[in-house]
């Protein structure tokens, strides 16, 4: 089976289209935080490719990056959820409602 | 083939890796119980580790298993110990919009694949595996050739992403802390 950088796209977008998917429906705050990391591999998975297509390392050093801020934001997300937590008891994304209107 | 990724068996190696993935993202997005979706994202990072190592990005595919698999998703399973999932009140797990997310999720990916239907990558020159290894005419190793560019061209970069994992770091401490007057 020959694979063309056009076949990783496609499966980086399918990725991505289910994090996007899971951020919009899901009312778990946890699941939520996944589905942004699923949309952040999603991304990494294109500069991969890229970087194989066009035979240049910067690609890679982007995502190296991705990861970086990938990490950092789940840490200060979970600190969130366990704030969130403490106060509300409660993980669901609609019962933090203080803020509305 | 001009522009091929991947031929023979390392193409139907992507494909398995990229079925299963795909399968996986969508029980992340559909398991009721937090820590199945924990688990079937951990497969999911594996899988997209795989894909990396095939397209010769080994130190990301590293990378990736050592932080994604290795650190977020232990901490991700923390706190799903943390918080006791179990004795939250059972709400429905989807939101109502549902119907209208799933379609609006489907329209961009159709926007996103109609780009490359419109305007595929072109095939252009093959594929030079060296190229992704040399740096200052030497040949060296994938770590060693993005180590190269990580703390020459993009050093600054680097730097302020340490500073941002500081920032991260003491943020996250900030808000995980108990009040003081609770402990009192």
């Amino acid at each position: 089976m020959t694979i063309t950088i056009n076949d990783t796209l496609a499966l980086s977008f399918l990725i991505f289209t289910i994090g996007f998917i899971g951020v919009l429906v899901r009312r778990n705050f946890l699941t939520v935080l996944m589905s942004i990391e699923l949309m952040l591999n999603a991304v990494n998975l294109n500069l991969i490719a890229f970087s194989r297509r066009l035979s240049d390392l910067t690609g890679q050093i982007f995502s190296v990056f991705v990861i970086t801020i990938a990490a950092g934001e789940a840490a200060i997300g979970l600190a969130i959820i366990i704030s969130l937590y403490r106060q509300r008891k409660t993980l669901n994304v609609d019962e933090a409602d203080t803020m509305e209107g | 083939m001009e522009g091929a990724l991947l031929t023979g068996l390392a193409g139907w190696i992507f494909g398995a890796f990229a079925l299963v993935a795909v399968v996986c993202a969508i029980s992340v997005v559909l398991a009721r119980n937090p820590i199945h979706s924990a688990l079937f994202l951990l497969v999911t990072f594996l899988m997209v580790a795989g894909i990396f190592f095939l397209e010769s990005a080994e130190f990301v595919g590293a990378v990736q298993i050592l932080v994604y698999a290795g650190g977020i998703m232990v901490l991700f399973l923390f706190v799903i110990m943390l918080v006791n999932v179990q004795r939250l009140p059972a709400t429905e797990p989807y939101q109502k919009q549902i119907v209208a997310a799933v379609v609006l999720g489907f329209c961009l990916n159709v926007l996103f694949d109609s780009q490359l239907v419109l305007a595929p990558v072109a095939g252009g020159a093959a594929f030079q595996p060296d190229a992704l290894r040399t740096a200052a005419g030497r040949l060296l190793g994938n770590s060693q050739a993005v180590a190269w560019g990580l703390y020459r061209e993009y050093l600054l970069p680097f730097e302020i992403a340490s500073v941002f994992l500081l920032v991260a770091i003491v943020g996250a401490v900030v808000l995980g802390r108990r009040s003081v007057e609770k402990m009192d």
